[in-house]
């Protein structure tokens, strides 16, 4: 992972202020179509480093399993991190007034054109790359794994599980995450202690 | 289409969505289902079309997936005011049904995000939080991952859709090995779709 800050330690940056929150989350909103989660990758950890690849992947764990969208819970951890409730609400804004200007504009504008071949054509081939942006971030994250106290070959068979199961069985989320969930968590509680105690 | 709301009509959409909020547990868009068999099928404030279409426009324009639900506000709202061609009141009916339904799908869950993630960044010393975050690692991966596959996996038909799969894969390659602009790469791929060539 040369091209991502270094995995241990804290970040070496932060945000500056409440406005710097949402002025850099307006930014990353404009930027994520089909999903915001590869531009806040991009952004806030190659990029502006606030977070190292480890941190990232820990918050999008959290994030993932709390109710409500993924990039909304994200924005709320890191802008309540550093600046309390006004930094979560700055960067909440920030995330949500710009696009949600923009898809109504949008609306109003292009009412009856969303069906056009055309229109279809450019949502299909930007679909199919917004997958690979997906799938990318998710072989980048792969790194953070190098530092989990259950070891990598752990990892791997978990994270082996979880795919067969979400993306060749296609179980609900709901069950994959409150069943493989508890028990990897077990065992890393289990490793963490066996490490303290070596 | 056109609709009359009354104020307890408007009650019971904000109470429908603060009630779905804390059940969107892996983002907003599992709640589709539900939203559909309320605002389509139970009161008939929404037709069948706006509901695809809102979702189509959500996904084709920046920021988070959750837009699909401010624009199914508006479109409640619009229906309410008889339809843009009724003008400026129909317009502030559309913006009243986006904050309704913005602002019910994202307290309970905002809340919950900000309450306990402070809470676990104060005790992120604890064994539980620890395990928890390195225990979920793996799966959040594997699930992005997942993702990336299911979004191309979708296409049917193999023969006809091949070019889709190349450039989902093509994409991923090149998120993952270069800096290449993510904005590129979607105008890139709305071209191909928008020519036809895939």
């Amino acid at each position: 992972m040369s091209d991502s800050p270094s995995h241990h330690g804290a970040a070496p940056n932060a945000p500056q202020s409440k406005t710097d929150l949402f002025i850099s989350f307006t930014f990353l909103a404009l930027q994520g179509f089909g999903g915001v989660l590869a531009v806040v990758q991009r952004e806030l950890v190659d990029k502006k480093q606030w977070l190292t690849t480890d941190e990232f992947v820990e918050d999008w764990a959290v994030a993932q399993i709390l109710p409500g969208p993924n990039v909304v819970n994200l924005a709320l951890m890191i802008g309540g991190r550093s600046f309390g409730i006004a930094g979560a609400l700055a960067a909440l804004s920030g995330l949500l007034l710009a696009p949600t200007a923009l898809v109504l504009l949008l609306a109003a504008a292009v009412a009856g054109v969303a069906d056009t071949a055309v229109a279809q054509g450019m949502l299909r081939g930007m679909g199919a790359v917004s997958a690979g942006l997906i799938a990318a971030v998710g072989i980048k994250l792969m790194g953070a794994l190098k530092n989990n106290p259950m070891g990598m070959l752990t990892c791997i068979g978990i994270g082996a599980l979880t795919f067969v199961a979400i993306g060749l069985l296609r179980l609900p989320l709901a069950w994959v995450l409150l069943s493989l969930g508890p028990l990897a968590s077990v065992w890393a509680a289990h490793c963490i202690k066996q490490r303290g105690a070596a | 289409m056109s609709i009359t709301m009354t104020l307890a009509d408007w009650g019971s959409l904000f109470l429908h969505f603060i009630s779905l909020s804390l059940l969107a547990v892996g983002g907003a868009i599992t709640t589709a289902p539900d939203i559909h068999r309320y605002l389509v099928d139970e009161t008939h404030w929404l037709s069948d079309t706006q509901f695809t279409s809102s979702i189509a426009l959500a996904q084709g324009a920046p920021g988070p997936n959750v837009m699909f639900v401010a624009l199914m506000g508006w479109n409640v709202g619009l229906n309410a005011g008889g339809g843009l061609a009724a003008g400026w009141p129909a317009v502030a009916l559309a913006l009243w049904g986006v904050l309704i339904t913005m602002v019910g799908i994202m307290i309970p869950s905002c809340t919950l995000t900000f309450v306990a993630t402070q809470w676990a960044h104060r005790n992120r010393e604890m064994l539980a939080v620890k395990a928890f975050k390195s225990g979920m690692a793996p799966i959040v991966i594997a699930l992005l991952i997942a993702t990336g596959w299911l979004l191309t996996g979708n296409h049917e038909n193999p023969a006809h859709d091949w070019p889709l799969w190349v450039l989902t894969g093509a994409t991923t390659l090149i998120v993952w090995k270069t800096k290449t602009h993510l904005l590129l790469l979607l105008g890139f791929g709305a071209l191909l779709g928008a020519l036809g060539w895939i």
